[in-house]
């Protein structure tokens, strides 16, 4: 039997006591997050605790008011323009209502960054966009129609289309689930966790639905009054002995965690 | 009184950073303009959109607004037997103010409000974050095309407009005025300087650049949902109104002698 030392991976993902405000309402006060390589990490919280504020701050859609960001070890908080631009084409991200663009047909929303970025006949996007869809189970045939003609939970598979068509190193998930049927959330779950495995990518994903969390997550933590209040491995957060976490991954009605704490925890 | 005083002060500082939001946006959007790469393809979508649409409405408005002029002045000039000069009052009044003006105004109601409407959503709807994301700047894909394109365009559809301005007071100048067709003819090129066109036109490029620098930055902007949306295009509409109001003002006092 050999015997082997293990070192811990360098994170890819590094947040260290991250600060937002907007205006005198502080959303964020102090996020530590790390998300080692081909890991996925999954943020839970109640709403508007600051979870998407934590991704944006992460991509640079908003500015951090402190602390520090890095990705790979450089640091992203006061990063320039060009660096931000080319640390953010390491991601890909799905939004939470898909934020797919409305005006161009469905291979151009899948291959919108593959086109940007290099140059290919139409032929060759339309070749890509096929191949990526049919792969997370659309018809090929779907990459002619608009958006606004397919149902959400084919919205979904294309923003997921549209995240991994690039094979980027690192996957970000703004609620893939919500609004969707427990049935079809199932399938966009499986879509990611195979999409994640396949890129052999970093996945850092914001959900409420723990059905979700308990199927793509290594990691979850939990975010509440601005802070992780706990991380730990996806297998330990129904005994936590923390009463916001166990409320929260049970769903209970009972807990710290009424509307009137939320609120104070937000600021409102 | 202190919270009246504190009222005056709030506003007057919101005021202020409005200005200096709408300075910073402009100046992006004006650099974005003239650096690559450049979206071609959004270009000509707009150039379609603001350029051809539009004609339709402006043409109809020069129209009549031509046709009425030459009847308004009519009756006027009727009165010191100056009849002779409703031709060259309809040419230089379209050229040089109703053309551009209408247009402009017409054009703002129609395209700002369509701009707002689009890029609002857009921002409402994480769009405008999902370019981001997908290393595309925002500022170069959606404003700079739509600048572009509208200040292009407002000349072009400005000039057509004068064409069927003028047009239109001819019909009513021979067909219910009774005026000799080749007289009005003659008499609308009479007095006609080639610096009567060129002022209107650049007056209509001047509307173009801040129609399309207002729809965008009041959609760039907008709130959250619909009513955020809604806001925001119904500024759009009258910030950019008052702005080919003032500016058509500005640049006739500066182009005036």
């Amino acid at each position: 039997m050999s015997t082997r030392t293990t070192s811990a991976p360098t994170p890819k993902i590094v947040m260290q006591g991250v600060t937002k405000s907007f205006g005198d309402k502080q959303v964020l006060r102090g996020i530590d997050i790390e998300v080692a390589p081909e890991e996925s990490l999954a943020i839970i919280g109640t709403s508007g605790c600051g979870k998407s504020v934590t991704l944006k701050c992460l991509l640079g859609l908003l500015r951090a008011d402190g602390g520090s960001i890095q990705v790979d070890g450089t640091e992203m908080i006061g990063a320039g323009r060009q660096q931000l631009e080319q640390m953010r084409r390491r991601f890909g991200m799905t939004f939470q209502f898909g934020a797919l663009f409305d005006s161009l047909p469905i291979w151009e929303n899948v291959t919108f960054r593959l086109r940007q970025q290099q140059v290919m006949t139409r032929q060759q996007a339309r070749d890509i966009a096929a191949e990526t869809i049919t792969q997370l189970g659309l018809a090929a045939h779907v990459i002619d129609q608009y958006p606004a003609e397919l149902s959400g939970g084919m919205q979904k598979r294309v923003a997921l289309a549209r995240a991994i068509a690039d094979k980027p190193e690192m996957l970000l998930f703004d609620e893939p689930t919500s609004g969707l049927d427990p049935i079809t959330g199932g399938v966009i779950d499986s879509l990611i966790l195979d999409s994640v495995r396949r890129l052999g990518a970093t996945a850092l994903t914001i959900s409420h639905d723990m059905a979700s969390v308990r199927r793509i997550a290594d990691k979850v933590a939990m975010v509440h009054g601005g802070v992780i209040i706990w991380c730990g491995p996806a297998s330990r957060m129904d005994d936590t002995g923390i009463p916001e976490v166990h409320q929260f991954v049970h769903g209970l009605a009972d807990g710290p965690l009424t509307l009137a704490a939320q609120a104070a925890a937000r600021g409102d | 009184m202190i919270a009246f005083l504190q009222n005056i002060g709030r506003t007057t500082l919101a005021f202020l950073a409005a200005i200096g939001r709408l300075a910073l946006f402009t100046g992006a959007a004006v650099r974005w303009t003239v650096m690559p790469p450049y979206y071609l393809r959004q270009l000509g979508r707009q150039i379609i959109d603001i350029g051809y649409f539009s004609l339709p409405v402006v043409g109809l408005t020069t129209l009549f607004s031509g046709m009425v002029l030459a009847l308004q002045s009519y009756t006027g000039f009727a009165r010191f037997s100056a009849e002779d000069t409703v031709a060259t009052v309809v040419v230089l009044s379209v050229t040089r103010e109703l053309g551009p003006v209408l247009a402009g105004l017409m054009v703002a109601g129609r395209i700002g409000a369509s701009m707002a409407a689009e890029i609002g959503t857009m921002r409402v709807t994480d769009q405008i974050d999902a370019l981001d994301t997908l290393s595309t700047r925002p500022m170069q894909y959606l404003v700079a095309p739509r600048i572009v394109a509208g200040t292009l365009c407002l000349p072009f559809l400005v000039l057509i407009g004068d064409l069927i301005g003028v047009f239109g007071g001819y019909l009513v100048g021979v067909y219910r005025l009774g005026f000799n067709p080749s007289v009005y003819l003659s008499r609308t090129l009479e007095y006609l300087q080639f610096s009567d066109v060129t002022l209107g036109l650049i007056k209509a490029a001047v509307f173009g650049f801040l129609i399309a620098l207002m729809g965008c930055y009041h959609g760039y902007h907008s709130g959250r949902g619909a009513e955020g949306v809604g806001r925001a295009t119904t500024n759009a509409v009258v910030s950019s109104s008052i702005l080919i109001l003032i500016s058509n003002y500005l640049v006739t006092a500066l182009f005036f002698g």
